[in-house]
């Protein structure tokens, strides 16, 4: 079912719309950004690859026109470390959920910003594991009810944005779906910048974390539009707590070596070698 | 430094492997250190660089694997090397390079387990893991080298197949083959053998990445080139695109299978020696089919008629070859340095019970032992 002139003709595979996410999901507000900021920027299609994890935010690669992949669980990163070195002339976008990037592929993440290779990594986050069903995560807030925490979770959240800074992240933002112009922009600036960068969507789950806390997909964007705040603060500080605030902006935009560009130098050091 | 290092050298098991890799063309590797397979990323730190290829020291054998496939998706060839409770971590993305079709080379230089086990001890333990250990319905192909001179060969052979089939292919290295120290001779560039996966020939619009003709490979596009395809570890039409259906499940799992199974004629490899009137019939691989056969000379000597089949591949099994040695035989030996996993695998191919004899422990069989197994097989 192919919608006739579809303004994404370009950079969906149109073919395979609609897609799979509940009514009053945030994803498909993230993937119209990077949709509109594949176009907006003009970068070649046939040269970015998009990488994904398992998950709702996971299958979002299977919409986009260009080379994509979905790998296993956590994976993306990896793989993308992979492409991007085998292939330095191709920019891999990890398009992928919290769930996948900061609990079962957390350790990717952290090296992947450690060494900082040339990724643009977009993270959804829904402050639960969406596709199983809305358990708890490790960006859930301590005391929320869910399927696997019904006396309320005992855990503490990550902060996405303050880890991956800590890491060694070149570029850190964070926006929620109620934000798709800032998004959408800081999308272009991580796909023409060199480096790790990452970008944090605050996104409502509303069939699994809404439904179980008795929130509307309408509350849940409101609560978006409420709590969240634009702040120019170092990382540390962008507060993420659905209960009080969200910090929103770019907290981290600096330049360094990419982990190719430093690659390099090692022919050169091996060629002078014994 | 020349990229093939043709001539004569005495070097390590896990050298020849790390140089056969890159005669095969691998300009990828990517691993996480493990005894007794360090020494091949080691080599391999030294070397890629200076070819033009890319070494990669990742967090965990998780990585290491994913981002394997991810190089051969952006048309490296591409390899890791690790050893037991390596290949337990990269099962996973194993399971999907088969689902993806990616083609790769996983080196295992086997030492002894379960768990942390033995590090420096050699062993033959994970023979079945590679055949059975990623979920699903797969079949894999497997190697298992006896010298320093197959650490090199074999990986070039294991790039081929892994090329020719788009599929992970293993090599199944003892870790005393891959720490033995033997002479290695290596050929002239032009002399070495080397397959290319077969490439789409279509424009992009009409490729499609799962596609198979009559051999039920289909050829392989890569990121970069154009062809904006998409792949995917769930179950796939021929678009690539995701497919729940019954018909999708049957129909690509039979394909990746049979891939494999009808062409296991071509794959399949065994080295024979006197196996023409054999009464005794030794099956063995790896360091321990070296004592094997000179149990077998022995046993000549003595007028006993014993034969020995080596398997180079582990995996297809060759059933068809043992069936028709194991017919009108009085009996047969497997020895494997493990607590009984191939033997199986003879005694279901030949139909009948075997003399076995299993080694824990580094120390490989001594070949009194496996022509004592003879002459108890021969009776």
């Amino acid at each position: 079912m192919t919608p006739p002139g579809h303004p994404h003709s370009k950079s969906l595979r149109v073919e395979r719309l609609p897609h799979i996410w509940c009514q009053g999901c945030g994803l498909g507000i993230v993937l119209h950004a990077y949709a509109d900021a594949l176009e907006e920027t003009g970068v070649d299609l046939d040269k970015v690859a998009t990488i994904s994890g398992i998950g709702c935010a996971g299958r979002a690669s299977g919409y986009v026109n260009t080379d994509a992949f979905h790998t296993t669980h956590g994976r993306a990163l990896p793989f993308a470390t992979g492409v991007g070195m085998s292939r330095p002339d191709i920019k891999p976008v990890v398009i992928s959920g919290d769930g996948d990037l900061f609990s079962i592929g957390g350790n990717h993440l952290i090296h992947a910003a450690r060494r900082n290779i040339d990724v643009l990594v977009i993270c959804s986050n829904n402050f639960n594991y969406g596709m199983t069903g809305a358990q708890f995560g490790p960006t859930t807030p301590s005391e929320t009810k869910t399927p696997t925490s019904p006396y309320g979770n005992i855990e503490n959240p990550f902060n996405l944005a303050a880890l991956v800074a800590a890491a060694g992240a070149t570029m850190v933002s964070r926006w929620t779906v109620m934000h798709p112009i800032q998004l959408k922009n800081s999308i272009k600036r991580g796909l023409t910048k060199k480096g790790f960068s990452f970008i944090e969507v605050i996104t409502p789950c509303t069939t699994g974390y809404g439904r179980l806390n008795r929130l509307s997909p309408l509350d849940m964007m409101r609560m978006l539009r409420e709590k969240g705040k634009i702040r120019k603060v170092p990382p540390t500080e962008a507060v993420c707590d659905p209960a009080r605030e969200i910090v929103l902006g770019d907290f981290v935009d600096v330049e360094k070596p990419t982990y190719n560009e430093v690659f390099e130098t090692l022919t050169h050091r091996a060629g002078v070698a014994s | 430094m020349s990229e093939v290092l043709t001539g004569k050298s005495f070097v390590h098991g896990d050298w020849a492997c790390a140089e056969g890799a890159i005669a095969a063309g691998c300009r990828f590797y990517a691993a996480y250190p493990i005894t007794p397979a360090t020494e091949i990323a080691e080599r391999l730190a030294q070397r890629l660089p200076r070819v033009g290829g890319k070494f990669i020291q990742f967090e965990d054998e998780i990585g290491a694997i994913a981002s394997v496939i991810g190089a051969s998706y952006s048309g490296q060839k591409a390899m890791t090397a690790t050893s037991g409770p390596g290949i337990s971590l990269m099962l996973e993305n194993i399971g999907l390079a088969v689902m993806t079709e990616a083609p790769c080379v996983i080196v295992n230089v086997m030492r002894g387990g379960p768990s942390t086990g033995q590090p420096t001890g050699g062993a033959q333990g994970d023979v079945m893991q590679c055949r059975w250990g990623t979920h699903g319905d797969t079949e894999i192909i497997a190697l298992a080298p006896q010298s320093v001179q197959e650490m090199f060969d074999l990986t070039i052979h294991a790039f081929n197949l892994s090329e020719r089939y788009r599929t992970p292919v293993f090599l199944m290295a003892d870790a005393n083959i891959g720490h033995l120290y033997e002479t290695l001779q290596i050929p002239e560039a032009k002399g070495i053998e080397v397959v290319n996966r077969k490439r789409p020939t279509e424009k992009p619009g009409e490729y499609q990445p799962f596609s198979a003709g009559p051999d039920m490979v289909p050829p392989m596009a890569c990121f970069g080139d154009g062809y904006r395809f998409y792949a995917t570890g769930l179950t796939h039409n021929e678009k690539g695109y995701p497919d729940m259906s019954v018909e999708a499940q049957d129909r690509l799992v039979r394909r990746l299978c049979d891939k494999i199974r009808r062409n296991a004629d071509e794959i399949e490899r065994v080295e024979e020696h006197y196996t023409d009137d054999c009464d005794v019939l030794v099956v063995a691989y790896g360091i321990t089919a070296r004592s094997a056969l000179s149990a077998v000379k022995r046993a000549r000597e003595e007028g006993i008629r014993a034969g020995l089949l080596r398997l180079v591949t582990l995996w297809p099994f060759p059933d068809g070859r043992i069936e028709a040695l194991a017919k009108g035989i009085r009996g047969a030996v497997v020895a494997e340095m493990n607590y009984g996993q191939l033997v199986r695998e003879v005694e279901r191919a030949a139909m009948r019970r075997v003399e076995f004899l299993p080694k824990l422990g580094e120390n490989p069989h001594m070949p009194e032992e496996i022509l004592a197994a003879i002459r108890r097989a021969s009776k």
